[in-house]
């Protein structure tokens, strides 16, 4: 966090002013402290567990079941002195001043959930069997109020810390808005805890959480396993660009810029998702292609441009068993295809070819035309666009081509270092870019 | 029938070969389904008690079943059906009323609902696996007959905390009674030993049967704390960690086949012969079970064994054939250190890259005899390591070197031949201990219809 600002300091104190307020004010008769005791406990263990992230970066916060809970059996004064507890958690990372601002923070919005509980007719204390279904709606309104109140506090001063560096786009200054669905899920397990109090006592938190606990190993695990596909999905296309000098970081990049273009038409998240993958995978057939015909400096013999020609094939023939979306397959396989129906391997036209095709086609002569070749230089950002809207709609389709300029316009492009002639072996680069579109077309059987 | 056998161990997620019951494993299974049958009978003839909650309780058990969950190494888990059942087994108590259920009625119910689980199952073509049903059935008796004559007349279950306590201690046992069985039927069909199986399904099934107990006491309280409404909700925990598991699972599936697709490189890019890198995987996953390795280490074997030519990706010109055995020890040392510097960089494999880094280290590097002359240059650096390579490396030399020399040929003659082959270089170029558990696996696979 590095320094705070004045603003920010002002900001924590009023929060934990506000707390120190509604606690003081509070009646402190009639509080069962044992069982504040083990729900205070619970709330901790709870913080203090590192956090696991999902595969959506949604930090896993079973803390919300320990405070509801204490909201239900407590009331509000308890759940908020449970709420204290977090100033305490046993995690390394947090500085002292966060440490005063979660507590507080907890505090005030426990509470908050503990009002809106009452006001809504809701009973403290242990849940008998009569309480239900009436105890549903208040606990419901309890369990918004806390999530809408922590949140809110969090935000603020999210808001106020990043105000060094706002100018970043997609900084850390925004809360992310879909945070709040999970969390009201496991707020249910608060009511289940307190549901069950008057049977086995506190046991019945530990019977909830060791489910939920089991559930965040396997989420750990899930994401360990994660990267460890992408490494090794990395590692295919480095494989790739280990036969080809000229062509080093050709598929991040043309990853880089289906993604652009995907974001820029709207794509659902799951979708860009797969265009990252097919975008690193698209050329990684031209491993099936034999390193002399991908490293010859002069003309190709007709065999040779066939075997380059099928490098589409060869790379479906590859990846084809990994569960992927199936449209990624399909986008590998047809990256070469043109709107006009002159492409390989199948020469599809216009819509016939798939959508991933079709960004793929697009990123893949944009990323060529811009990066350095062995029988050219690199060109300029405006000459590549130039050259695209040359070849639109008879080679790229339009829409992406727009789109593709647009996200560039507004999100600039890196492109490639020169590279340095690799110094053992000078003449062994390509005369011959397959991805390049100023090549020109040679169709099967013609000369 | 070995043949499969081994088959079905390796591919694990990916392809479901049909399991080869074994006619013990048939029998049990049918003595199970009599034993239902009969439980069934006595109930109804009995009367049912409490029929309401047995409807419930059989319905939650068939949504478990229909809900069935994929673990690694091509196991299966009905972890909500088995709480379920579980649950009806130590309930005290549904709503106020103490549960008078027996524990044929337990079974019986148990039975009836997985049954009715199974059928969507069968309706769209899914195998049934009853020996994992028979399996989860016998737990739930156990725990079944264990408790049922104690709940509602024994003095001690008045407190919550001996009930706690007692029930507790018999979902351990269920647990552990299917954990047994799997275990059983796993070392039976796999050919591995009792004991690595036991501790494999201990570490893959331990946490979700942690979850499971808890699940299980969790819905028998909340049957007495709220009545049978509420039970469903308590299965909520239980449903989070299943998603959990499915997507884990799921997961390491789609790692297992880009591994495949790693090893399908060389193998395109005409560098090893097509196939090559499969088989090498399957007998080296075989010959590590018959050495008695546990699960993660055999699962390291079968990524390394895969992806053990990756290094040749790095060559300007292919070998003839891709057969390394064929080439220099410096130029297979080259292949070996080149495919590590691949594997390295998929951050997870680490332990993978030592071994495809070791694989072609001769397996004694201080008593090497014969083709010590050939193999002098790489001795500087196998000095190092007293210890010589790990077993993986060296079931990876000798499994190689045998497919290298026979191919996909299917005469077991040849086979035959090379082992005998390699058992005259074994000590020096190839560990004897690997190369005689080679020699078993071929043996059976000739003797044994394929």
């Amino acid at each position: 966090m590095g320094r705070l600002s004045r603003a920010t300091w002002l900001y924590i104190g009023t929060v934990v002013a506000a707390a120190a307020f509604v606690i003081a004010r509070s009646p402190h008769q009639g509080i069962p402290w044992s069982r504040l005791a083990v729900l205070a406990v619970l709330f901790l263990v709870c913080e203090s567990v590192p956090t696991a992230i999902t595969p959506r970066r949604v930090a896993w916060s079973p803390g919300y079941a320990a405070t509801l809970a204490s909201v239900v059996l407590l009331g509000p004064f308890g759940a908020a002195l449970t709420g204290l507890v977090s100033a305490f958690c046993l995690r390394r990372g947090p500085t002292v001043a966060q440490r005063i601002f979660n507590g507080a923070m907890y505090a005030l919005s426990a509470y908050i959930a503990g009002r809106v509980f009452l006001f809504l007719g809701g009973t403290v204390g242990v849940p008998t069997r009569d309480s239900f279904p009436q105890i549903i709606g208040p606990f419901a309104g309890a369990a918004a109020a806390h999530i809408v109140a922590n949140y809110g506090l969090v935000a603020g001063v999210l808001w106020l810390t990043s105000t060094a560096d706002r100018s970043q786009p997609g900084g850390r200054g925004v809360l992310d808005l879909r945070l709040p669905l999970p969390d009201l899920g496991y707020a249910v397990f608060g009511l289940l805890i307190a549901a069950l109090w008057s049977v086995v006592g506190p046991f019945a938190a530990i019977l909830v959480l060791i489910p939920l606990f089991v559930a965040r190993w396997a989420i750990a695990q899930f994401a360990d396993q994660q990267r460890a596909y992408e490494a090794t999905l990395r590692v295919l296309c480095q494989a790739v660009e280990t036969k080809d000098f000229y062509t080093r970081g050709h598929s991040e990049r043309v990853s880089k810029g289906s993604v652009m273009i995907a974001r820029a038409i709207g794509m659902r998240p799951e979708r860009v998702e797969a265009i990252r993958f097919a975008g690193m995978l698209h050329d990684v057939g031209k491993l099936g292609v034999p390193t002399k015909v991908l490293q010859k400096t002069g003309k190709l013999t007709e065999e040779e441009y066939a075997a380059i020609q099928l490098h589409p094939m060869r790379g479906l023939e590859i990846i084809r068993e990994i569960g992927f979306l199936d449209e990624a397959l399909a986008g590998i396989m047809h990256h070469h295809e043109r709107i006009d129906g002159r492409g390989y391997p199948m020469g599809l036209a216009g819509d016939e070819i798939p959508e991933f095709a079709r960004v793929l086609a697009v990123a893949d002569a944009f990323d060529c035309i811009t990066s350095t070749r062995s029988y050219r230089g690199a060109r300029s950002l405006a000459e590549a666009i130039a050259e695209l809207r040359r070849c639109s709609g008879t080679q790229f389709d339009p829409a992406f081509v727009d789109a593709l300029v647009a996200a560039v316009e507004r999100d600039d492009w890196q492109t490639p270092e020169v590279p340095v002639s690799p110094p053992d072996e000078p003449a062994e680069a390509a005369a011959y870019d397959h991805d390049d579109p100023a090549v020109p077309l040679r169709v099967m059987g013609s000369r | 029938m070995s043949v499969s056998q081994d088959r079905l161990a390796t591919t694990g997620l990916r392809v479901r070969f049909p399991r080869s019951a074994g006619s013990g494993q048939r029998l049990s299974v049918a003595a199970t389904g009599l034993a239902v049958a009969a439980c069934i009978a006595q109930s109804v003839g009995a009367g049912v008690v409490a029929p309401r909650s047995a409807i419930a309780f059989a319905g939650l058990i068939a949504l478990g079943e229909l809900l069935r969950l994929n673990l690694p190494g091509d196991r299966e888990a009905a972890p909500i059906g088995t709480a379920c059942a579980l649950a009806y087994a130590v309930a005290i108590r549904v709503g106020s009323v103490p549960a008078r259920h027996s524990a044929f009625q337990v079974v019986a119910v148990t039975g009836i609902g997985m049954a009715l689980g199974t059928l969507p199952h069968l309706a769209v073509g899914r195998p049934a696996r009853t020996a994992g049903m028979a399996s989860r059935l016998l737990a739930v008796a156990c725990a079944a007959f264990a408790f049922r004559p104690l709940a509602g007349t024994s003095e001690i279950l008045r407190h919550w905390w001996a009930a706690l306590a007692a029930m507790a201690l018999l979902v351990m046992v269920a647990w552990l009674v299917d954990v047994f069985i799997a275990a059983c039927i796993r070392a039976n069909t796999l050919r591995a030993r009792f004991w690595v199986t036991f501790t494999d399904e201990l570490r893959v099934q331990g946490l979700l049967g942690v979850a499971v107990g808890a699940s299980a006491l969790l819905i028998a309280f909340a049957a007495e704390a709220m009545g049978l409404v509420a039970v469903a909700v308590f299965l909520a925990p239980l449903l989070v960690t299943q998603v959990a598991f499915r997507q884990y699972a799921g997961i390491r599936a789609t790692y297992l086949q880009t591994v495949r697709a790693l090893a399908r490189v060389t193998e395109i890019g005409g560098y090893v012969e097509t196939g090559h890198a499969d088989r090498v995987s399957r007998l080296a996953v075989a010959v590590g079970r018959e050495l008695g390795m546990a699960e993660p280490e055999l699962l390291e074997l079968q990524y390394a064994a895969l992806i053990h030519d990756i290094g040749q990706l790095s060559l300007q010109d292919p070998i003839p054939g891709g057969a390394t055995v064929l080439v220099s020890p410096e130029d297979q040392r080259r292949i070996a250190l080149l495919g590590a510097e691949v594997v390295e960089q998929a951050t997870m494999l680490d332990s993978v890259a030592e071994i495809v880094r070791q694989q072609s280290d001769p397996c004694k590097a201080t008593s090497r005899r014969g083709a010590a002359s050939a193999a002098g240059a790489t001795a500087g650096a196998g000095a190092g390591q007293p210890a010589g390579p790990p077993l993986s490396s060296r079931i990876i030399r000798a499994v190689n070197a045998f497919d290298d020399l026979v191919g996909s040929s299917a005469d077991p003659g040849r086979a035959a031949s090379v082992v005998d082959r390699l058992r005259l270089d074994a000590s020096a170029q190839y560990d004897p201990e690997v190369v005689s558990a080679l020699g078993r696996i071929i043996t059976r696979r000739s003797v044994l219809p394929a």
